[in-house]
């Protein structure tokens, strides 16, 4: 992969900045960028794989492949999906130490703070803390092997 | 319809002109707050008292013997007098002041539980509580070996009352329910569920979180136990709530909380306990809010309940025709009467994107389930929108905010 996590974060930042900070262009953004997630196999949509926030419902599945760790993502509210995807273009197809080792700086550059904040409406900050579990969790298995 | 725009004699600007927080821009876009269901803006005057006390009179009070001391009391206990005044209590020393309505129902469940509830006995609710008054009665049940049942609610959310009256018993020591609905505005019988809870000897707490700025609330008429409220839904500071009970039950209550103030004399083999209302006071209290919740029932009082609730009707009435205009738009709610609240969904947008798009657009709704789950669970939802009116929204804003949900349900459609 020749851009690093970073390199993909400054794009995001650079896409987002030319939106102005304007609220309801950066809504319809996100959104558009959600519908662009690839579909997620309807049978990896399990119980297990839910990450839950308070409002928003978020299914979260990790695959270990050779060149990385491939996420795939869905939700069922198109602004979370939307943010899920931007998580997901950042993430697919890291080793597992570089997940864990990740600093998602792009959220406060956008101004998607307030999506994590102290408030539990979304799942934006237990999705990242899930990213993070399944890059430890492979990190271990590959220790351990 | 049209007759409804002008129900009341109120000049919606000047009071507009009573509260700063409206007069701003977000997301830039004029601020249209219709979250009043959860708490609703503080006019100038409150805020003053707060500012005022801390600056000219703050002392603890009750035992203090200097000027300030004495000022402190005088205010705060002012307030208790003009509580009991505005709900018509019999007696000032039946009004106690807690952290919230939620405290006042924990109070209500744990002491008159702990005194009056045992194994076998019933605890009656409805299905449209809120959170608050739910879970500490099932914390008293478990622990007691009480029952709690639950008065059904028919698709339009009233209580059904041949069911609920059939629901009340020899058994039933304790009826709780509230006097509005935070989730559907669905103003409940109290009168007639009252008088058959005391013809089988139970008694009856009624939550009036949603009630008390919008109904004329006189606990003699209603004739009600215990009447618990919140004075931040009323124009009032947060973290300040009522109980009003009937001094016969709070004198026969054993104290919620231990500390200062609620004791007569301490000694390590015995404490006595004081009078009500100071019984259940302990600890310092929210002094500021107390003395500051004063001009909120001024406020209240000076533009009349009357013509507050005019003015919040012709609100309702102007939103709910609106929004019935809207193609594969849900009102969840529909009962014969109702306090300033719209729960509704739209097909094929999840409530959480349409509260984030509202707020774009400057509006502020609330979405999700209220905490108000079995009810969400009854109407097989996960959660609504929610648009609830106070004294100084306008038709103006609810023409903003219906231009704005039809510009949302374009991008979904």
């Amino acid at each position: 992969m020749s851009q690093s996590i970073s390199d993909i974060q400054n794009e995001i930042i650079e896409e987002f900045s030319m939106l102005d900070g304007d609220m309801e262009m950066t809504i319809g953004y996100i959104m558009e960028l959600g519908d662009q997630l690839p579909a997620m196999d309807e049978s990896s949509k399990t119980e297990d794989n839910i990450v839950k926030g308070c409002q928003s419902k978020v299914w979260l599945n990790a695959t270990q492949m050779n060149d990385g760790i491939h996420f795939e993502a869905d939700s069922n509210t198109a602004i979370t999906k939307g943010l899920v995807s931007l998580l997901v273009r950042i993430l697919n197809g890291r080793k597992a130490e570089e997940i864990v080792d990740a600093d998602f700086f792009f959220i406060d550059k956008i101004g998607l703070n307030r999506f994590i904040g102290t408030q539990r409406s979304n799942g934006l900050g237990a999705m990242m803390k899930q990213m993070k579990i399944y890059g430890l969790a492979f990190s271990a298995k590959t220790a351990g092997n | 319809m049209a007759n409804t725009l002008v129900a009341s004699d109120l000049d919606i600007q000047k009071i507009r002109g009573e509260f700063p927080i409206l007069h701003q821009e977000v997301n830039g876009k004029p601020l249209v707050y219709f979250d009043n269901a959860a708490t609703n803006q503080k006019p100038k005057r409150v805020i003053d008292a707060i500012t005022k006390h801390y600056e000219k009179d703050n002392a603890n009070i009750h035992r203090g013997i200097h000027t300030l001391a004495e000022r402190s009391t005088t205010a705060f206990e002012e307030t208790r007098k003009l509580v009991a005044e505005f709900i018509n209590a019999p007696e000032t020393e039946e009004v106690i002041f807690t952290k919230g309505t939620s405290e006042s129902i924990n109070l209500v469940a744990s002491s008159f539980g702990r005194k009056f509830i045992v194994a076998g006995d019933e605890v009656l609710i409805s299905a449209m509580e809120h959170h608050s008054n739910i879970v500490p009665w099932q914390m008293i049940c478990e622990e007691k070996g009480a029952i709690l049942k639950v008065m059904p609610i028919d698709e339009n959310g009233d209580i059904i009352l041949d069911d609920a009256l059939q629901l009340i018993s020899d058994k039933t020591k304790i009826v709780a329910f509230n006097h509005a609905s935070n989730s559907l505005g669905t103003v409940n019988p109290v009168k007639a569920l009252t008088k058959a809870a005391h013809e089988q000897g139970a008694k009856v707490l009624i939550d009036g979180a949603q009630a008390t700025s919008h109904l004329n609330v006189d606990v003699q008429d209603l004739g009600v136990d215990f009447y618990v409220f919140s004075a931040h839904k009323m124009y009032g500071p947060t973290g300040l709530g009522i109980l009003w009970g009937k001094r016969s039950l709070l004198e026969k209550m054993p104290p919620y909380q231990g500390g200062g103030e609620m004791i007569k004399d301490v000694s390590f083999d015995k404490t006595t306990y004081n009078d009500i209302p100071y019984k259940f006071e302990a600890g310092t209290p929210g002094i500021a809010n107390v003395v500051a919740f004063k001009e909120a029932i001024h406020f209240i009082n000076e533009y009349g309940k009357e013509n507050i609730a005019a003015h919040e009707n012709a609100l309702l009435a102007y939103g709910t025709s609106e929004l019935e205009k809207i193609q594969g738009l849900r009102i969840f709610g529909k009962a014969k009467e109702k306090v300033s609240v719209i729960s509704f969904e739209v097909e094929g947008i999840h409530h959480f994107d349409l509260g984030m798009w509202m707020d774009a657009k400057g509006v502020a709704v609330r979405t999700g389930h209220h905490c108000t789950q079995p009810l969400m669970d009854f109407y097989g939802i996960e959660g609504t929108t929610r648009a609830s009116f106070s004294v100084y929204n306008t038709i103006e804003e609810i023409d903003v905010f219906i231009t704005a949900l039809k510009d949302i349900i374009k991008k979904f459609r």
